[in-house]
């Protein structure tokens, strides 16, 4: 087949699960002209779609991917392709049991029903498996398996009976060609001739890097091993009708799962050792012995588990009838954080990656980014995966592969949600970085940077502030964290404390075009004096929150904008897509020429006026406003605004200056009591305690401005993206309400103190699930000490009748509940609300 | 004067045209072509003149015993000085000539393309993995002893013939060249063997189930054909391993090869490539198959293959 | 019943081969390694002569040490007992391999019964097993798709051109088998612990070249064409039919 001279207003390649899905859902949004292409035969081109495993289960740790998840279910079932078999997890471990109760928990935020059942339990459920090495099942009735391969031809042909695509099987593509002058995909160039299309999305899984090369983008995934093997024919299995009887069974502790499929039993392993492969590696289908991800079974590395799955199902595997009848090494994609690639790539407009999805999420991340494609945006927030998330450090081969292999193990791991990565640190490093590790900074990484999140130096501090350190007595609550923190927190609304946020991302617009281009994304007002420094949140068309940062105006045509580590790139990518064409704004990223250090605390003027001759006074330097002044011999721009809710600075100097600008700042304040103060503070108790929201965790898409409480009285009269729908907002009444709790009581009926992490339910007093008229549940979108008002603080967005301050409520943790009141309704703070501090 | 003997398999019609196509290369290795066999019909000696053979020997070997027609072989071979014995690459073609190998401790080459003198030896070209791949290999040997894989090796052209010799030779056996003798029965349901079928009706996964192949029965048995099958058909079970076609099982060279529901692996094209005209019914269009095939019928061979019977009935009728 | 089963560790190809650079060697980076069908189905033949009347099978291999992946995989379905060559990275020709075999066949047995397949996947000389005959003094069958074995003599049978050829041979005795014969079993997962745990004893032969040396290997050139579509389900027939009768098939 050829299509020479051919125009598409957007060419697909892959024909697996997702880019089925996806031309399905262009189509029914109305695109015409969409071209699906693979290099293999349809209906299994040779992906990794051919030999999934298939089977949902319905809960995950991410809110993202449990959202997908129940949203491919549905399609799922749709098409008629799902079969309800039950799944069980079981526990061999306490620790793993502990787990359960945690997960059982989560499901309840979500929604979805899940029970720890006995042993006893899980062997009526699997009669093949001996309860006696088990502890405990945790059972989700609603798991299933399903055809994906059929979906997906389902999917293709319902958008080529609309008449709005054509599909190209066997047809490889040998080249994109990307316009010079607009970055922007212009036309592929295939085995069956060139297409002009102005939209491309790499739907093909573990080869996707290789296409993003071919446009100068990246899609930082490697192809990775999963071994799999199918044993029968098993007797008992013959007497079942269909594909599957027997609820599916994760034997997590060993990192393997069993389920059946017809006659036989599949064994699955994540246990083995990382084998990974590169894209670049993997045979075509004409070399391939069965198919190209379908690679040769290396027998060493099951051994092992084999040990495993007949210790668990002795009966049935060790009967020397059933064959291992197939057994492969099939590759999956692995990125370097576990999510999934979607949306535009950074380098080149047009080019999309909808890449590194399991089957349980296919069809949903399909509709999710054909509704971004054609609208802008997606109901379900798929912002987490965002490929403009990767710095260029992470899109390396090393990063990757180490950061795969590292992850590997976990799929069915232990994770805690504080955890960090052990392989590929000290990235980037501040430049006062070996004074931070003298005091024994306890880092965490964050968009590889090394940021002390506490430091050992203080734990003198712990005997001083007493009780009011709130330790947590569960290793788990306790585990990534110190009371440390707690006394660094109460010390530094002592005296002062030093932060170190090198990490900050410092993008600076200039140019005659700059005012009008960031008044075009930002909501509040950028025309403001030289010297303002303005907070503001970015929308999406749709009123949700796009981005939440600070904007200096330094000058008529230059401003500022400080953003967060981990959004840093996101927030670029969106600045960038919206400078006006022609060049007369242009945006420089500052990050790595400045450093910026934190000065808070009731001493912080006192401290710095110690290395300034500079007027810091109220009315020298008054609350938002910022100006370079003089410190020790250095020039620093100073910028009077706080995150913890204290009088202080943050000061900006040339990174080679930034070790200088700390000793000096370290050594004029100890006299003073000034202390080293890690994120923990700045990123948790400091800003709960005032009700400071973060992105990502409150500001997200699926809430607005007026929901998150953050409404200003008037609304700027110039246009911004997004203004239409916070209009709207405003008319109306809000659904939700985003408020500060506290928790009432940490006791266990056993008498154990729990402490929430971050994303438990909000319940009724009942213990009933709570969800709004938009039915969003409420959960815990940040969890952290108060150690100044003396309570664990919860935030999380409340139905408008339950967001009333004094009303009683619970949480779920740990399959327990515990009694909680609302303190605050809305953003009023609850530590210091007239804020005197920090115009002090 | 250099001489290349030929072993040739011969039944009551004739010498067999792997061992005709074996003599045509054989012709170009030695000044003096000679074609021996057991059991020669009469037809043997002009097949000989058209061959380009000066002799025609007649092997007197009672019954089929590869060691013993070996040991003939060699002891002929010894007595005209023969630079090379060759035969056919089939089972007994091998078996023999690795007899002789054994016999005369000297190598043994398989399933030859393309041989070439080359000084004092051979150039060769030889199929490895059933002709997915080849070798080219110098041989230093005595006396070559080759097999040729005739299925991929086209005809010679015919020489001017001249008069063929027929003589017969008597080995002299040991009693252990004969205790390994077939006793030969013709098969029960004969039909057409696979290996020289005019028409071969094959049929692979698509059939979807033993009870799919009737009509392919059918079918064949119009054509005068034979049923094949791909590999997976039996493996699982549903067809008799002697009808599968491919690398491991028969190669088959007819005029017409008729590929119903069967894909296309490698390794079962490696059995059919020699068909004049391939026929592919399918019901994918993407099918490997489809670029091997000079022509194609996309369908579901429920619907096309009953209706093929039923044209083909109404058409042989007709005639 | 004493077996000895010989095997050749070869890579599991797809449709198309690649080679290296050298154009000696085959590409097998992203390659698995197994043995030919015929192999597989020679230890299924040796594993259920065993199961019916007693003995031991011995499979026996020439090759790298990674062969004794091969010979494990044997053992999964039923061997007991492992012989490894080593071949000492070298090609080994078919005279020096028969050679070898026959000598640890004398060492390491009596062995009764010496099945091979009828061919090696890979270099397909159709020779070793003879080979091993001759040097043994045995009698030998080939391309063999039926066995039976009774007072001292294995029946071996074969269809060739229509005729089915059975022949007698009085044990000790050597045969070599085709895909067919018998359908073979897949390993078990207690046969997979006894794989793992097998014992492998190696022996060292001498090696010796041969009159024919490799000079390069060549990937065929495949003719593709496009199949002419001659219509689509019960409508082509007709023309299925017209075509038939101009290519002469139905005269």
């Amino acid at each position: 087949m050829t299509v020479n001279n051919k125009r598409a207003s957007c060419v697909v390649i892959g024909a697996g699960i997702v880019g089925n899905s996806l031309v399905h859902h262009l189509a029914r949004l109305g695109m015409r002209d969409v071209v699906l292409l693979d290099k293999g035969p349809m209906p299994n081109p040779g992906g990794s779609t051919g030999h999934a495993s298939n089977f949902i289960f319905p809960v995950d740790y991410s809110k993202m991917m449990t959202e997908l998840t129940a949203d491919s279910t549905r399609q799922y079932k749709e098409l008629g392709v799902f079969t309800e078999s039950g799944g069980v997890e079981v526990a061999r471990t306490p620790a793993r049991l502990e787990e359960f109760r945690r997960r059982v928990t989560t499901a309840k935020a979500w929604g979805i029903e899940a029970e720890i059942i006995e042993p006893g339990e899980v062997a009526r459920l699997v009669p093949y498996l001996d309860p006696s090495v088990i502890r405990a099942g945790l059972y989700f009735p609603a798991v299933g398996v399903v055809d994906s391969l059929r979906a997906g031809t389902l999917m293709r042909e319902a958008a080529q009976g609309s008449g709005a695509l054509e599909v190209l099987a066997n047809t490889e593509v040998l080249g994109i060609e990307v316009d010079r002058a607009t970055r922007r995909v212009r036309a592929l160039r295939t085995t069956a001739g060139e297409i002009e299309t102005e939209l491309v999305a790499i739907c093909c899984g573990v080869w996707s890097p290789r296409l993003a090369e071919m446009a100068g983008a990246h899609i930082p995934l490697t192809p990775i091993v999963h071994q799999m093997i199918s044993v029968g024919p098993i007797p008992l299995f013959s007497e079942t009708a269909g594909e599957i009887a027997y609820p599916i069974v994760r034997d997590v502790d060993t990192n393997m799962y069993e389920r059946q499929h017809g006659g036989d039993l599949e064994v699955g392993s994540y246990a083995h050792r990382p084998i990974l492969v590169a894209p670049g590696e993997i045979p075509s289908n004409e070399e391939a012995a069965l198919s190209p991800t379908e690679l040769p079974f290396t027998q060493e590395d099951f051994d092992p588990q084999l040990a495993e799955a007949l210790e668990l199902m002795p009966e049935l595997l060790g009967d020397e009838n059933v064959g291992i009848r197939y057994a492969i090494n099939g590759l999956i994609s692995m990125t370097p954080d576990g999510h999934p690639v979607l949306g535009e790539t950074p380098e080149v407009r047009g080019l999309w990656s909808v890449a590194a999805s399991w089957i349980k999420e296919g069809p949903g991340i399909g509709r999710a980014v054909a509704e971004w494609m054609v609208s802008g945006r997606s109901e379900i927030d798929i912002h987490e995966s965002d490929p403009a998330r990767f710095y260029p450090f992470q899109q390396t081969r090393r990063h990757v592969r180490a950061r795969a292999s590292e992850g590997f193990n976990k799929m069915y791991g232990i994770v805690h949600p504080f955890e960090q990565w052990s392989l590929e640190r000290e990235i980037r490093l501040a430049p006062m970085y070996a004074e931070e590790k003298e005091l024994g900074a306890f880092c965490y990484q964050t968009a590889g940077w090394e940021r002390p999140h506490w430091y050992e130096s203080n734990a003198p501090l712990i005997e001083r502030y007493g009780d009011a350190v709130m330790d947590r007595p569960a290793e788990w609550d306790a585990r990534w964290w110190s009371p440390i923190i707690n006394a660094e927190h109460l010390a530094m609304r002592e005296s002062c404390g030093l932060v170190d946020l090198s990490a900050f991302v410092e993008l600076d617009v200039t140019g005659p075009g700059a005012l009008d281009a960031l008044q075009s994304i930002a909501v509040a007002q950028l025309d403001v004096a030289d010297g303002r420094v303005v907070y503001t949140p970015f929308l999406d068309q749709e009123g949700g929150f796009k981005a939440d940062l600070t904007i200096m105006r330094l000058g008529r045509d230059h401003f500022r904008v400080v953003t967060g580590g981990a959004h840093g790139m996101a927030d670029k990518k969106w600045i960038l897509d919206h400078l006006p064409a022609g060049g007369s704004a242009q945006l420089c990223e500052a990050t790595s020429a400045l450093t910026t250090l934190g000065l808070w605390g009731p001493q912080a003027r006192r401290v710095l006026e110690m290395v300034t001759d500079d007027d810091l006074s109220n009315e020298g330097f008054a609350f938002s406003t910022c100006r370079e002044i003089e410190v020790a011999g250095l020039v620093a721009l100073a910028s009077r605004i706080s995150y913890v809710g204290d009088l202080g600075w943050e000061l900006y100097v040339p990174i080679e200056q930034g070790a200088r600008l700390w000793r000096a700042l370290y050594e004029a304040g100890a006299p003073l009591g000034l202390v080293p103060v890690g994120i923990g503070v700045y990123g948790t108790t400091g800003r709960l305690e005032k009700s400071y929201r973060a992105f990502g965790s409150e500001l997200t898409p699926d809430y607005d401005i007026t929901e998150a409480g953050m409404a200003r009285p008037r609304v700027k009269s110039q246009p911004f993206i997004g203004k239409q729908a916070y209009l709207r907002q405003r008319e109306s009444q809000p659904a939700a309400l985003l408020c500060t709790l506290a928790v009432d009581e940490h006791a266990t009926p056993a008498g154990e103190r729990r402490y929430m992490l971050g994303g438990e339910p909000i319940l009724t007093r009942e213990g009933e699930r709570i969800t709004d008229s938009k039915n969003r549940p409420s959960y815990v979108t940040s969890a952290g000490a108060g150690p100044s008002v003396g309570r664990h603080l919860l935030m999380a967005y409340l139905p408008r009748q339950l967001a009333v301050e004094g009303e009683r409520l619970l949480v779920g943790c740990m399959n327990e509940t515990f009694p909680v009141t609302v303190v605050v309704a809305g953003s009023r703070p609850l530590f210091d609300p007239e804020n005197e501090r920090v115009r002090a | 004067m250099s001489c290349a003997i030929v072993f040739c398999e011969a039944g009551p019609e004739g010498m067999i045209e792997a061992s005709l196509r074996t003599a045509g290369l054989a012709r170009r290795l030695a000044d003096e072509l000679v074609l021996c066999g057991r059991e020669l019909p009469g037809v043997a000696a002009e097949q000989a003149r058209q061959a380009g053979a000066r002799r025609l020997v007649s092997l007197a070997v009672p019954g089929y015993a590869p060691r013993g027609i070996a040991r003939a072989l060699w002891q002929l071979a010894e007595r005209l000085g023969a630079s090379a014995v060759l035969a056919a690459g089939t089972d007994h073609g091998n078996e023999i000539l690795a007899h002789l190998g054994a016999l005369s401790d000297e190598e043994m080459v398989a399933n030859c393309l393309a041989v070439e003198r080359r000084g004092e030896g051979y150039v060769v070209t030889r199929q490895r993995w059933g002709g997915s791949l080849l070798e080219e290999a110098h041989l230093e040997a005595r006396r070559a002893l080759l097999t040729v894989a005739a299925e991929a090796v086209a005809p010679a052209s015919s020489p001017e013939p001249e008069p063929v010799g027929e003589e017969s030779f008597e080995p002299s056996l040991d009693p252990a060249d004969l205790s390994v003798t077939a006793s030969e029965q013709r098969e029960q349901a004969a039909g057409v063997s696979l290996a020289s079928a005019r028409v071969v009706v094959s049929g692979g996964r698509g059939v979807g189930g033993p009870e799919g192949f009737g009509v392919i029965e059918e079918i064949a048995e119009m054509l005068g054909g034979a049923v094949g099958v791909s590999r997976v058909v039996t493996s699982l079970g549903w067809r008799p391993h002697r009808e599968q076609v491919g690398q491991t099982g028969t190669k088959v060279t007819p005029e017409l090869y008729l590929a119903c529901g069967i894909s296309g692996a490698i390794q079962h094209l490696a059995g059919c490539q020699s068909a004049k005209t391939m026929v592919a019914i399918n019901t994918d269009p993407e099918a490997p198959i489809m670029s091997r095939a000079d022509y194609a019928v996309i369908g579901d061979l429920a619907e096309v293959l009953p209706a093929l019977r039923d044209a083909l009935a109404e058409r042989l009728r007709r005639q | 019943m004493d077996l000895l089963v010989c095997l050749k560790r070869v890579p599991m190809v797809g449709g198309r081969i690649g080679l290296l650079p050298s154009e000696r060697q085959i590409d097998t980076a992203m390659l698995g390694f197994t043995v030919s069908p015929h192999e597989e189905c020679a230890v299924e033949e040796a594993v259920r002569i065993v199961e019916s009347q007693g003995g031991q099978v011995t499979v026996l291999t020439l090759g790298p040490p990674e062969a004794a992946e091969q010979l494990r995989d044997a053992v999964a379905v039923g061997a007991s007992r492992c012989l490894l060559l080593e071949a000492g990275g070298k090609e080994w020709g078919p005279m020096a391999t028969a050679r070898a075999i026959a000598a640890a066949a004398e060492q390491a047995g009596p062995f009764d019964l010496i099945l091979f397949g009828n061919e090696a996947a890979d270099t397909a000389d159709f020779q070793v097993g003879v080979r091993v005959a001759h040097l043994l003094g045995r009698p030998v069958a080939t391309g063999i798709k039926s066995l039976s074995v009774e007072s001292g003599a294995v029946t071996a049978r074969r269809e060739y051109r229509g005729v089915e050829e059975s022949f007698v041979l009085q044990l000790p005795a050597v045969v070599s088998v085709k895909e067919g014969i018998n359908l073979p079993r897949y390993p078990s997962l207690p046969g997979r612990m006894r794989a793992k745990k097998a014992v492998i004893e190696t022996l060292s032969p001498a090696y010796s070249e041969e009159g024919l040396s490799m000079e390069r290997l060549v990937v065929p050139k495949v003719e593709r064409r496009r199949a002419a579509v001659l219509g689509e389900g019960r409508e082509a027939v007709g023309e299925l039919v017209d075509l038939l009768e101009q290519l002469g098939i139905l005269a």
